[in-house]
């Protein structure tokens, strides 16, 4: 199971406590895990990617296993550790303020 | 006996204040949507238990949220504003052409006589149309797509489709205002329009007078006499007694025409409010004293209302979807600042008294009268 961390805004709206877990057939990339999430929680359509683009909405990250993900290709295989549950997929709203 | 709700978007929130006709308790709920920023909550005239907020965020986009038990409960509906052919360009700030891009929901129009029917104002300025309740969403493209939608340009405030009037005596009539494009009429429901801006008068455009261009920031209307219109301009109140055709100025002896919002008293269509602010940038009142002004005679001659209001240090702003009327006999008028407050007043303006004092920042103000 992948298990994806959402931001407080996002676990509100989507009406979850706590981690998503989420069945993923491979291979298992950020687009696949995100379409999966999409469709168990269509209200979260629009708020991480933009409906038109499809791109990642420009403060919003994401991160896995202490990297960076937010640049990497929608396409590219995600880390083992993400793929076998031992770690999260983070969803990230970019911090902000001063 | 009759009662209001009142609806309160903020910059973190969404309220919901309740009272009875009186008018002088109040029960406030919230925030919903904490967090985020409401730009408008409003209800169908067709069914008040039904209502729409529009949620934003600059992190996490747009969301459209509906109750259908008087704001007891939200459901998020459909959130995908698409435009209905190539978007095209209009102008930006620096004068270069900029593409269409929708960026969020500024206002919600629910349509008298059917629940599920709705219009959205949107920036990039465009509007659109639900009828199955907010579940998906279908632009009008005549608007956007109009001849001079190449020339507008965006406000301060973004490039925004503010104000929607669907005209009670002419189904087929709406009436919109866009930052800072002007006023748009269309008889057609919606398929086409034209600029309804002849005989305003804008310093800081090139052609002061063009037929586009100028920074309308609300329209009114009273529905029991809908060929009159008044206007809160950037500078100037203006009146048409033609349904857009022309205008006049009707400032008078405000003390300044700047502003944002304009209503009509919900019994007396003569009677209209504004709240004059000193200036583009100084976006407090004159004086620190917050006085909302009463025409009686359909604007020129205007009144100060002070009873209940600050007179002194106070520097706040009511922004122009942050001002509205309930319809019980003695007409309420209500208005919501940028310093967190929301004023009632149940004696159709002779006095106020805050029902609210530290809300987040209001955007906007509207109410729904109960039976």
């Amino acid at each position: 199971m992948i298990r994806v961390v959402l931001p407080a805004h996002l676990r509100t709206l989507a009406h979850v406590d706590g981690e998503v877990k989420l069945q993923v057939d491979a291979p298992v990339t950020q687009r696949s895990v995100l379409d999966a999430l999409e469709a168990r929680y269509p209200m979260l359509c629009g708020c991480i990617r933009d409906h038109h683009s499809g791109r990642r909405r420009a403060f919003i990250r994401f991160f896995a296993c202490e990297l960076d993900l937010s640049h990497e290709q929608p396409d590219a295989p995600l880390p083992e550790a993400v793929v076998t549950g031992a770690e999260p997929y983070l969803v990230v709203g970019a911090m902000a303020g001063g | 006996m009759s009662r209001v709700r009142v609806l309160v978007g903020t910059r973190k929130g969404a309220f919901v204040l309740n009272a009875d006709g009186k008018r002088d308790r109040w029960d406030v709920s919230g925030p919903f949507f904490a967090g985020w920023e409401i730009y408008h909550v409003k209800g169908s005239t067709a069914d008040p238990d039904r209502l729409f907020a529009s949620q934003t965020s600059g992190w996490f986009g747009q969301v459209i949220q509906r109750s259908d038990d008087g704001g007891a409960t939200w459901e998020p509906v459909g959130n995908k504003f698409d435009y209905a052919t190539e978007p095209g360009t209009h102008q930006w700030y620096d004068g270069t052409p900029h593409p269409w891009e929708f960026a969020r929901v500024w206002h919600l129009e629910p349509a008298p006589g059917d629940p599920d029917t709705v219009y959205a104002g949107v920036e990039d300025a465009g509007l659109f149309k639900s009828t199955d309740g907010g579940q998906s969403w279908a632009e009008l493209p005549g608007l956007r797509t109009h001849k001079s939608g190449p020339d507008w340009a965006p406000g301060a405030g973004g490039m925004c489709l503010h104000t929607i009037i669907l005209d009670p005596a002419h189904p087929d009539r709406i009436f919109t205002a866009i930052s800072a494009a002007g006023a748009f009429r269309s008889d057609d429901a919606g398929q086409t329009w034209q600029p309804v801006n002849r005989g305003l008068h804008s310093e800081g455009i090139p052609d002061e007078d063009a037929e586009v261009g100028h920074c309308v920031h609300r329209l009114a209307m009273h529905p029991a006499r809908p060929e009159v219109l008044y206007m809160q301009k950037h500078w100037d109140v203006m009146r048409s007694d033609n349904a857009g055709d022309s205008w006049h100025e009707v400032s008078g002896n405000l003390p300044t025409d700047f502003g944002f919002p304009i209503d009509v008293h919900a019994h007396e269509p003569d009677t209209i409010y504004v709240v004059p602010i000193t200036s583009d940038s100084h976006h407090f009142p004159p004086e620190g004293k917050l006085r909302v002004y009463r025409s009686r005679t359909g604007g020129d001659d205007w009144e100060p209302l002070t009873r209940g209001l600050p007179q002194e240090h106070c520097y706040v702003n009511v922004l122009r979807d942050a001002m509205t009327v309930d319809s019980l006999d003695e007409c309420g008028v209500y208005f919501g600042t940028t310093g967190g407050q929301v004023y009632a007043s149940a004696d159709a303006g002779d006095t106020w008294a805050p029902i609210v004092r530290d809300l987040p920042a209001v955007l906007s103000v509207e109410v729904q009268t109960l039976s």
